[in-house]
C-alpha cells in the first residue's frame, strides 16, 4: 500500500517553475531512489514533502490522508524524518544533547534528565550498531559519524518515513557499506526510505524503486531491476544511450606539455601535512588520490596561500614565490576551486553575475574596475559556455541548485584565466551528465595549455582524467605514477599501502 | 526598468514610514513646513535672545527651538555660556586682546539669503546623524558594528575646542594665520584623530579578530575619559567664526551642515559603487571566507570601513561642538551610536552583513531626526521621548519585515473573504 503519494505537486520560485505537476508514490518497507540532474526538483519536492516549503499546487498524502505540513516539525510529528545534505547538527554541543534536542527527557521537576538522555541517545545509536562516547563534542568526530548521528536523530521520533538527501557524498566505502546495512535493516522494520544521491552504483546496490525527475516533470517510477543502468542515465539527462557512450568516449587526453608551470619542494606544515614535492606543467592534469581526510585537501590550500607553508620553496613560472595567502596566488594566475562549496565558495546574497567577476576583480583591486555591461557580458559568456541553468545573471546563487552553483564557481575562475587551476572534490553533490561536463571542459582547458590538478574521491575519475596521480596517505605522499601505469588497481595499492 | 524598480525596492518602507510622520506633522503641528527665506542681517537676524516671536505667530525660532530641541545640548550651551562669562573675565583682566565678538547665532552666510523653518532645521540637527549612519553602514555591512562612534565624537569636539583655544590665545603654531584661517587645523586634528580612533578599531577586529562588538566597546568606555584629558575636565567654548559656521552658518540657501552630509554622502557613495570598494565590502559581509579564497583581501577591506567609520564620527564631532559652540566631552554625540546604529537598519542594510543601502541610511537618518523634533515641538518630555520613538521604530521594523507583512495581508484577506461570505 502507499504509504507517501503526491499529486499534480506545482512549485514557482521567483517566475521559475521548478516541479511541474510530480506524482509520486512510496510503499511502506522499500527503499526508493529519487533521482536526477541538479535542478531536476528532487530537493524541491522532498521540502515540500517535508513541509520547508508550501507548494503552489497538488496534495501530499501520508498514510492515507492528505497533510498540508505547515514545518519541518510538524511533519516529523506526522512520522516523516529527514536528514539533509549538509549535516545540520549542531557541532559544539555534545552528541547526545544533539540527538535530543528539542524533545529532551524531563525530570519530575522539569528540568533536563541528562542521564536520562544519554540513555536515550545511546539507545538510538544501538539501533545504527555504532558505540561512541556520547558525551563528547559532535565535532570531535569524523563526518561520517555526524552523518550517522544525524540519521540516529532522525529515527529517534516514531519515524514511518526517513528521507535520505545524499548521505553518502562525505563517506568512504566502509561506511557507505555500513549506512547500506543499517537501511536495510530499517526497510525489514517496514520503514520506507527515499534516498537521493548521484552515486550510480549505490542506487543499485540498496534500492528496489527508482523515479526520475527531469527539469521539474516527472519521467516515471521503475523497479530497480527493469531498469538498466545506461537506460537510467539516459532518462536522467533526457538523451538516448548512444549518445551517452559517445559523450563518454569524447573525452581525449591531451598528451603534448609544455614547460613547468608551478614547482614545490618539501612544502609543508607542521600539524597539516609533511613535506611533499609537486610538479606541474602546461597542459597536465596531475591527480591528488588518497582516502577522505589523507591530506589531499591540505595540499591545495597550502598550494594556493590559505594555510601558509612553513616548510620548503615554490616556484611558478620559474620565479620564486611565496604563496601566503590567497590575495598573492591569486594575483600569480593560481585558482582553487574547494572542497566546501558554501563555505568557502559561493557569496550567497550577490547575484550570478557577481559572483563570476568577484575572483577577476579581486585581482584587479578595488579601483580598476569593469563597467556593467562587460560584466554583464561576461556573466552571459560564462552561462552559456557553462551551461548555467538561470534565467539570468542577475538571479541570487543561494537560489540555483548545487550543480549549477558549482559551474558559477568554475566561472569565477576560468574568468581569471588562470595558469594553474586546482579543482577539489569538483564533482561532489553533481548529476552526472555536470560531471561528464566538468570532465570534458578539464580536458580542453589543458589542451589549452593550462595545468589542472585535480582532487577526488572517486578513483575511476582520477584514474581516467590524469596524466600523473600523486597518492598521499596519513598526510604524507607515498607515492608517484605516471602514464600507462595509471590504473585503478595501482592507485589502491599505493593507497592501502 | 525592472532593474531600477529593485534598486530602490529597500527605500520603499522608509520613505513611506518618513511620508507618514510627515503627514502626520502637516495636520498636528502648526506650520510645520513653512520655510521662509531670511536675509542675514545681524541687525535684524530674528535669532537676537530676548526678541522671542509673539505667542500668538506661532512659528519657532532658532533660539526657542533650539532651547527645546535638545535639552542635553541645551543644558551644555547654557553651561558653556557661564563657562564664557568666566572666561571673559579672565581675559580681559589678563589684558589680552579677546577675539571679536560676533553675535550673530547664524554665522555668515554666502549670498546673504537663507531657508529657514522646521524642515530645515531637522536637516541641521540631523546632520550628525546622517554622518555617522555612512560610516555605521559600511561597517554593519561588513557584519560589523562600531559602538564607539559617540566617544570618538566627543574626542575629536574636544581635541578641536582645544586646539582652537590655544590658537585663540596664541600658543600654538599656526596662530599667525588668523583667526578666519586657522580654525582649519582643529578641523583636521579632529578629523585625523577621530580617524586614528578608526583605525584602532579596525586593528583589533580585523587585524586581531576581536569580536566587533566587543573591541569598539573598549573605545566607547575609554573614549570619553580620552576626551576628558583632553579638555582637562573642562567644557571648552569656543566661538571662532570658521569653527561655529561648520553648523550655524548657511551657504546656498541651506546650513552649511546640509551640504557638508551631501559631500560626505557623494564621496562615499562613489567611493563604493563607483570602485569595486562596495562589492567587496558585501561579499566580506556575506560570507569572509568565501571571500578570502576568491583572492580578497577581507582584513583589509574591513579595517577599512572602521577607519572611515571613524573618519564620520569625526566630522560628526566637528558639528556636534560646532552646533553649541562648545566641546562638552560628556554629553557630545551621547546614545548617537544607537541613532547611527538605528538609522543603518531602518535604510535596509541588515545586522547580519551583506547588501548596503547608504541612501537608505539617509533616509532612515532623517526619520529619527524628524521623530525627535517632532516630539519636542509636542512637548513631549524629554524623559519619556525614547518610548514613543522606539514605539516608531518598531512599525518601521515590522513594515519592513516580509513575514509581517504577508501575516498582516492574510489576517485582511481573511476577513474580506468572511465579509465576502456574509
Amino acid at each position: 500500500m502507499e504509504l507517501l503519494q503526491t499529486k499534480g505537486i506545482e512549485k514557482q520560485f521567483l517566475g521559475v517553475k521548478a516541479l511541474k505537476g510530480v506524482d509520486f508514490m512510496v510503499k511502506a518497507g522499500e527503499i526508493h531512489a529519487l533521482m536526477g540532474e541538479n535542478g531536476a526538483g528532487k530537493s524541491t519536492l522532498i521540502k515540500i514533502i517535508t513541509g520547508v516549503y508550501p507548494a503552489s499546487a497538488g496534495s501530499v498524502y501520508f498514510n492515507g490522508k492528505e497533510c498540508k505540513f505547515r514545518s519541518p516539525l510538524d511533519a516529523e510529528h506526522a512520522g516523516i524524518s529527514t536528514v539533509y545534505q549538509e549535516v545540520n547538527l549542531l557541532p559544539d554541543l555534545s552528541v547526545a544533547e544533539n540527538i535530543c534536542i528539542g524533545r529532551e527527557p524531563r525530570t519530575k521537576l522539569g528540568f533536563i534528565d541528562k542521564k536520562e538522555r544519554k540513555v536515550q541517545a545511546r539507545k538510538a545509536l544501538a539501533r545504527l550498531d555504532i558505540d561512541i562516547n556520547v558525551g563528547e563534542n559532535l565535532s570531535s568526530y569524523s563526518v561520517a559519524i555526524q552523518q550517522l548521528v544525524a540519521i540516529a536523530r532522525a529515527l529517534d521520533v516514531d519515524c514511518k518515513l526517513l528521507i535520505l538527501d545524499e548521505p553518502t557524498s562525505s563517506l568512504d566505502e566502509n561506511e557507505v557499506k555500513e549506512l547500506f546495512k543499517v537501511m536495510k535493516k530499517l526497510r525489514e522494520e517496514g520503514m520506507a526510505i527515499i534516498f537521493i544521491t548521484h552515486f550510480l552504483d549505490q542506487v543499485y546496490e540498496v534500492s528496489d524503486r527508482i523515479t526520475i525527475l527531469r527539469d521539474g516533470q516527472l519521467v516515471g517510477s521503475y523497479e530497480a531491476k527493469d531498469l538498466p543502468r545506461i537506460e537510467m542515465v539516459a532518462k536522467m539527462i533526457g538523451k538516448t544511450p548512444d549518445e551517452i557512450n559517445q559523450m563518454q568516449s569524447s573525452i581525449v587526453k591531451n598528451t603534448k606539455f609544455g614547460d613547468t608551470v608551478y614547482e614545490a619542494k618539501g612544502i609543508g606544515r607542521v600539524g597539516t601535512i609533511s613535506p611533499v614535492d609537486v610538479s606541474i606543467r602546461e597542459g597536465e592534469q596531475l591527480g591528488l588520490a588518497g582516502l577522505l581526510g589523507s591530506g589531499r585537501s591540505e595540499v591545495a590550500q597550502i598550494i594556493f596561500g590559505v594555510d601558509p607553508h612553513d616548510s620548503g620553496t615554490m616556484t611558478m613560472c620559474g620565479k620564486t614565490v611565496n604563496f601566503n595567502s590567497p590575495q598573492k596566488a591569486v594575483k600569480a594566475k593560481v585558482a582553487l576551486i574547494a572542497e566546501d562549496r558554501k563555505v568557502t565558495g559561493i557569496i550567497p546574497d550577490l547575484t550570478i553575475r557577481e559572483n563570476i567577476m568577484l575572483a577577476l576583480q579581486a585581482s584587479k583591486g578595488i579601483w580598476k574596475t569593469m563597467t556593467l555591461k562587460q560584466q554583464e557580458e561576461m556573466a552571459e559568456k560564462y552561462i552559456k559556455l557553462l551551461r548555467i541553468k538561470t534565467p539570468s545573471g542577475e538571479q541570487l546563487i543561494k537560489h540555483l541548485s548545487g550543480g549549477n552553483q558549482q559551474k558559477v564557481l568554475i566561472a569565477r575562475w576560468l574568468a581569471t584565466q588562470p595558469k594553474l587551476l586546482i579543482l577539489d572534490e569538483p564533482t561532489r553533490g553533481i548529476d552526472v551528465g555536470a560531471k561528464a561536463e566538468i570532465e570534458a571542459l578539464t580536458q580542453q582547458l589543458c589542451g589549452e595549455g593550462m595545468a589542472v590538478i585535480f582532487i577526488s574521491s572517486e578513483l575511476e575519475e582520477v584514474v581516467r582524467d590524469c596524466d600523473r596521480v600523486i597518492v598521499l596517505r596519513d598526510r604524507k605522499k607515498v607515492g608517484e605514477i605516471a602514464g600507462s601505469d595509471i590504473s585503478l588497481k595501482n592507485v589502491m595499492k599505493l593507497i592501502a599501502g | 526598468m525592472n532593474k531600477t524598480s529593485n534598486k530602490f525596492r529597500h527605500l520603499v518602507w522608509p520613505l513611506v514610514s518618513l511620508a507618514l510622520l510627515l503627514l502626520f506633522n502637516a495636520i498636528f503641528t502648526d506650520n510645520f513646513f513653512k520655510i521662509e527665506i531670511k536675509k542675514q542681517d545681524s541687525a535684524q537676524a530674528p535669532s537676537v535672545p530676548g526678541n522671542p516671536p509673539a505667542s500668538g505667530t506661532s512659528w519657532i525660532t532658532p533660539e526657542s527651538y533650539e532651547n527645546v530641541s535638545d535639552p542635553t545640548e541645551a543644558a551644555a550651551k547654557a553651561a558653556a555660556e557661564e563657562v564664557e562669562a568666566a572666561k571673559q573675565t579672565v581675559k580681559e583682566s589678563a589684558g589680552q586682546q579677546a577675539v571679536p565678538e560676533k553675535k550673530d547665532d547664524k554665522g555668515v552666510s554666502i549670498f546673504g539669503y537663507y531657508l529657514y523653518g522646521t524642515p530645515i532645521d531637522i536637516l541641521n540637527q540631523g546632520s550628525k546623524v546622517m554622518v555617522l549612519a555612512i560610516g555605521m553602514t559600511l561597517v554593519i555591512a561588513t557584519g560589523g558594528i562600531d559602538i564607539s562612534v559617540g566617544a570618538v565624537m566627543a574626542i575629536a569636539g574636544a581635541i578641536a575646542a582645544l586646539l582652537i583655544s590655544m590658537l585663540d590665545a596664541g600658543t600654538c603654531i599656526g596662530a599667525g594665520m588668523g583667526p578666519s584661517v586657522y580654525w582649519i587645523i582643529p578641523v583636521l586634528a579632529a578629523l585625523v584623530l577621530a580617524t586614528i580612533a578608526g583605525f584602532w578599531n579596525g586593528m583589533l577586529v580585523a587585524g586581531f579578530g576581536i569580536q566587533p562588538m566587543v573591541a569598539t566597546l573598549v573605545l566607547m568606555v575609554a573614549g570619553r575619559g580620552v576626551a576628558q584629558l583632553i579638555t582637562d575636565g573642562q567644557i571648552i567654548t569656543f566661538d571662532n567664526p570658521g569653527l561655529v559656521f561648520l553648523c550655524n552658518g548657511h551657504a546656498l540657501f541651506l546650513p552649511f551642515s546640509v551640504w557638508i552630509v551631501v559631500a560626505m554622502y557623494v564621496i562615499f557613495g562613489l567611493l563604493t559603487r563607483k570602485t569595486a570598494f562596495g562589492l567587496f565590502i558585501e561579499s566580506v559581509g556575506n560570507n569572509e571566507r568565501a571571500s578570502r579564497y576568491a583572492g580578497i583581501e577581507a582584513r583589509r577591506i574591513k579595517w577599512l570601513t572602521y577607519v572611515i567609520c571613524g573618519f564620520c564620527a569625526g566630522m560628526a564631532g566637528l558639528l556636534a561642538a560646532s552646533n553649541i559652540k562648545c566641546a562638552d566631552s560628556n554629553n557630545a554625540g551621547l546614545n548617537l551610536e544607537l541613532d547611527a546604529i538605528l538609522a543603518t537598519v531602518i535604510g535596509g542594510t541588515s545586522m547580519a552583513g551583506g547588501r548596503f543601502f547608504l541612501s537608505g541610511s539617509l533616509v532612515g537618518a532623517i526619520l529619527i531626526q524628524t521623530l525627535t523634533t517632532t516630539m519636542y515641538m509636542k512637548n513631549v518630555s524629554p524623559a519619556i521621548v525614547a518610548v514613543p520613538k522606539a514605539m516608531v521604530v518598531i512599525i518601521v521594523c515590522l513594515l519592513q519585515s516580509p513575514v509581517f507583512r504577508a501575516k498582516v495581508l492574510s489576517i485582511f484577506a481573511s476577513k474580506a473573504a468572511k465579509g465576502g461570505v456574509q
